[in-house]
């Protein structure tokens, strides 16, 4: 392996083999007869996205946000209104959903990043809290209730209808994102930030105003995570607020952190592992969470760098940073 | 245990039946079976698998049963119902518990499959989005207050204290409420879902002084609402409910509930005897007093096992539908048929909260409040 | 209507304290340890169970709330000693983790151990009933008691940091640990102890409050938010903080959901009054957390430049 590509860094070597994995999932459902494999891990994919969009301001940024659902639920309800004003097409809810995100993200963003620590997490948290609860007083969209879409969306003219597009669709997707945030976070843009959470005192001395960097970070999260949330409604076909709700947010810094901070390849092998979990468990046991829970126990007590580390120390896969 | 299959044919019986029935009858249960509100999912599965386990072959055929948790989250459980449909082949299910849920399953159940709900009824799916595939067992969720409303209009009841979380189901309660209620609503209440403490609208209550309240506050919300109720000193005013007081909430409230009203579609003192036998069957195998949603899970069992008895197979679905709408099974609630919408026509009753003989507190049945009765969706059905 | 509003006043303080005798553990584990727990909330419904479990068995209040309180004292050991101790000097993320797997864990074990549906706590015969206050208005004797009972852990726990030389400790220990260790403090004991009790007034606070709420495995994540509402408005680490902001918060809420509609009919017309109130009611809390903490980002009572 290495002799073709000796540059390449072993977190990126590792999120390679876990893209062209993916990849083979269709194809392997569809030799072993079971084609709905490819529909489960759909949903690892897209929270996969929402992982990711996470890492770039909890990893990078070391900004802790217990309110990052709410994006997933301002990407699934840019779905249903896009359909409710006959914009169909997927660019375009993606489109709207930024909008949304980055609107949400630019204000609440520039109150919360005043606060830091555990007062960050918080505020983060009540911010996402009020749109949840926005979401659930509005009667036209359902309410508590949610709302069913009347199909999925198209992709410019391409119908996502069918289970194996809409998953390499998804797929294409995750791609995108984590090519983007691997060149993002290797930019001077990437460094400022890391160099924030490292020390912050010493890159003010240096010139560098964290602030601004800070909040670019948490709107580009917000827009992206959105992202996850409009796959998310063309998978499941429905709207809910549950999907906005603080338990969603704490799953999600649990996936991220159960992979490990900070290096992407992470983030995304720890969505992929807990939401396989998660449906293995839940085949196996109601009392599957009992058995979730004690997995995410043990990985902190038994290795601090989450599932990254783990793979370190088995001496496969990636490098912290 | 979650996804048992419970392969109910006698190995007997399957090895004499001739090779070319090698027909299975499918059914998937899906509600919500862990986290905290699972209670009222577990009351229905329980009820659906003790049908199962008494019929032995559901619907004369080899049965697999394939249980499976909705997690009470909407996305997992329009996955699961797919997996259900798709992957495992059901042409039944069993679920939900909960509206939200209801709204994400019924697209990918009804596409090839019969969705048969034990307990949620939201309005929408029994007028404008009912669905030829889609059963509502139960009730529609704007009866029940409807109940309470004929109720008061009927012992004279001149004004009325109402309230209930707010979000949609609570909304449609309090509206039902209204189409009904005859005298006037000193005062309409929302508080926020999930709250705690009830002093803020006790003391409301309490200086109102009115003739009557009508509360609709599910689970954990109904329990505190009833205990500090009965704490604030209140209970001179009658307390009416829907979905408040019944066999899931008052191991909690006991004796603070003792006397309160609620409306049901059924009770375990209803005294129709194939009632009695599930009844008594319940309490045996699961040592607790089954509450509606078990009644729920039960009847869609039944119905399901009288569908394929009638028709002999499981892939004609026009003659299942048929079958399905024709109820010809012995329901637990006496009397039963489905208007043209698949919803239920049937007697509502006005239910007291009673400490049982036997120390257990259950609801009993006091009066019938309504016979044979629609709901008010029917015409906007378009089937 | 000026009774009501007072009344109003009163319920909404009254929650508040409730609020405080579950934020009071968790700021001072939070404050002095630098632990972020938010299996906090678990230990708060194990009481509530235990307490359940020991009133039903020996048929007395009064005995099960002093078998409870050992009991949860010893479960908080337990959990100090297999698990939280191993996370002290550990991220904060990482503790988010592994108490997030504990409350999945303890909340199904629940689950398995006393079944899903709630379960009740009688009232004991001495403090049930209610007084009369004003006219038709009374107010039950128990929520009198939780009162005063919420009034004395405040001041106990006052008393017992600033005044005692546990407290002092217990003090320089959190700010700086090291120091404290080299002065011959065994510091992890004194961690313990801290945990231990803190535990034990969650354990408190459900056992205290099972009469008056659903004992379900909900219990411990629906006041688990409004904890940590509680004590980041207060202040991490403040117990003055926690007390005046679950005050607050009590009042806010309640006072808020009651007459917010009245006050917003003055200035629109009585249907958006309505609209907007109830879409405003449960959203109250966290403005205000949101407010407070936009004036003053380490909240009201927080150390400045605290992390």
């Amino acid at each position: 392996m290495s002799r073709f590509a000796p540059q390449i860094a072993p977190r990126l070597k590792a999120a390679l083999a876990i893209l062209v994995l993916m990849a083979l999932v269709p194809v392997a459902a569809h030799a072993i007869g079971d084609p709905f494999l490819s529909v489960i891990a759909n949903r690892m994919l897209v929270f996969a996205i929402a992982a990711l969009s996470l890492d770039l301001i909890l990893g990078y940024g070391a900004m802790v946000s217990f309110g990052h659902a709410a994006y997933l639920g301002f990407g699934a309800y840019a779905v249903a209104l896009g359909a409710r004003w006959g914009v169909t097409d997927l660019l375009a809810q993606i489109l709207l959903g930024m909008v949304f995100s980055a609107a949400f993200a630019l204000v609440t963003g520039a109150i919360s990043l005043r606060t830091r620590g555990v007062y960050f997490i918080m505020i983060t948290l009540a911010f996402a809290q009020m749109a949840y609860f926005f979401f659930v007083s509005q009667g036209s969209l359902g309410g508590d209730d949610g709302v069913a879409l009347q199909g999925r969306s198209t992709l410019l003219g391409l119908s996502l209808d069918g289970d194996v597009t809409l998953y390499y669709v998804t797929l294409g997707a995750l791609a995108l994102v984590y090519a983007g945030l691997y060149r993002l976070t290797g930019s001077r843009f990437g460094r400022v930030l890391k160099g924030t959470r490292e020390n912050s005192l010493r890159m003010q001395a240096m010139g560098y105003r964290p602030f601004p960097y800070q909040l670019v970070a948490y709107v580009i999260a917000g827009c992206l995570c959105s992202v996850a949330g409009v796959l998310l409604a063309n998978l499941t076909e429905y709207v809910s607020p549950a999907y906005m709700g603080w338990h969603r947010s704490g799953e999600m810094i649990v996936m991220l952190v159960f992979g490990g901070i900070g290096t992407l390849t992470g983030a995304m092998a720890g969505a992929l592992v807990a939401v396989g979990l998660e449906e293995v468990l839940a085949a196996f046991s109601e009392h599957w969470r009992l058995g979730f829970g004690l997995a995410l126990v043990l990985v902190v007590l038994f290795s601090p760098e989450g599932l990254t580390g783990l793979a370190k120390r088995l001496g496969i896969g990636g490098k912290h940073g | 245990m979650n996804r048992t299959k419970l392969t109910a044919a006698l190995m007997l019986s399957a090895a004499m039946a001739p090779a070319a029935h090698a027909e299975t009858l499918k059914i998937g249960i899906l509600t919500t079976t862990s986290g905290p509100p699972a209670v009222l999912g577990e009351h229905a599965r329980d009820g659906a698998l003790l049908a199962a386990e008494q019929l032995g072959m559901v619907g004369g055929m080899e049965t697999e049963i394939i249980v499976v948790d909705a997690e009470g989250k909407p996305d997992v459980a329009a996955q699961k119902a797919r997996e259900l449909v798709e992957r495992d082949g059901v042409q039944f299910v069993i679920g939900p518990i909960f509206s939200n849920v209801m709204g994400a399953i019924a697209g990918p159940v009804t596409e090839s499959a019969f969705l048969l709900s034990p307990n949620a009824g939201p309005s929408v799916f029994a007028g404008e989005n009912c669905h030829p595939n889609l059963f509502g067992v139960a009730y529609q969720n704007d009866q029940m207050p409807t109940v309470l409303a004929k109720h008061m209009n009927d012992t004279g009841v001149a004004d009325a204290f109402i309230l209930a979380p707010n979000y949609q189901a609570g909304k449609d309660s309090l509206n039902g409420f209204k189409s009904v209620f005859e005298g006037t609503v000193t005062s309409e209440l929302y508080v926020p879902l999930g709250q705690l403490d009830y002093q803020a609208e006790l003391a409301q209550i309490a200086a109102l002084q009115p003739s009557a309240v009508y509360a609709f506050l599910p689970g954990g919300m109904g329990v505190n609402f009833v205990k500090q109720y009965d704490q604030a000193g209140l209970k001179g005013i009658p307390l009416l409910t829907a979905f408040t007081v019944d066999e899931t909430t008052l191991p909690a409230e006991q004796d603070a509930a003792l006397g309160m009203l609620s409306g049901v579609n059924w009770s375990p003192s209803l005294d129709v005897p194939a009632s009695k036998e599930f009844v008594a069957a319940f309490e045996t195998k699961y040592d607790y007093v089954p509450a509606l949603y078990a009644a729920g899970g039960y009847d869609s069992m039944m119905l399901i096992d009288s569908a394929v008895k009638a028709v002999g197979n499981v892939t004609d679905m026009d003659a299942l539908r048929s079958a399905l709408e024709a109820a010809d099974f012995s329901s637990v609630r006496g009397e039963f048929s489905f208007s043209s919408n698949h919803f239920p026509v049937q007697n509502f009753y006005l239910a007291e909260a009673v400490k049982r003989e036997d120390g257990k507190y259950a609801t009993q049945i006091v009066e019938t409040v309504y016979e044979d009765y629609a709901d008010a969706y029917v015409d906007q059905c378009k089937m | 209507m000026f009774n009501l509003f007072l009344l109003q006043l009163l319920n909404g303080a009254q929650f508040g304290i409730l609020l405080f005798l579950v934020a009071a553990g968790l700021t001072l584990v939070f404050g002095i340890m630098d632990f972020i727990n938010l299996a906090h909330g678990v230990l708060y419904m194990v009481g509530a169970y235990l307490m359940a479990t020991f009133a039903g068995m020996t048929g007395n209040y009064w005995l099960g709330l002093m078998l409870a309180l050992p009991a949860t004292l010893i479960f908080g050991l337990v959990l100090e000693f297999l698990v939280f101790r191993r996370l002290y000097d550990r991220s904060h993320l990482d503790q988010v983790l592994a108490t997030f797997g504990l409350i999945l864990m303890l909340s199904e074990g629940v689950r398995i151990l006393w079944g899903s549906a709630p379960l009740n706590v009688e009232m004991p015969e001495l403090l049930s009933g209610s007084v009369p206050l004003a006219g038709p208005l009374k107010y039950p004797v128990y929520r009198i008691a939780v009162i005063a009972a919420g009034l004395a852990s405040a001041v106990g726990l006052w008393a017992l940091i600033n005044h005692t030389r546990a407290g002092m400790l217990l003090r320089a220990g959190a700010s700086n640990r090291p120091m404290v260790a080299a002065l011959g403090v065994d510091i992890s004991r004194l961690f313990m102890l801290v945990f231990a009790g803190g535990a034990m007034l969650a354990g408190f606070a459900g056992a205290i409050v099972a009469p008056i709420l659903s004992v379900d495995p909900g219990m411990g994540e629906s006041i688990l938010i409004l904890t940590f509402v509680v004590i980041v408005i207060g202040g991490v680490g403040s117990i003055r903080g926690a007390f005046l902001a679950a005050i607050l918060v009590g009042v806010v809420d309640t006072v808020g959901r009651t007459f917010g509609p009245i006050w917003l009919r003055m200035v629109m017309d009585p249907s958006a009054a309505a609209q907007t109130g109830r879409m405003l009611a449960p959203m109250l809390v966290y403005l205000l957390m949101a407010a407070v903490l936009f004036y003053s980002p380490t909240g009201l009572f927080g150390r400045r430049g605290a992390k």
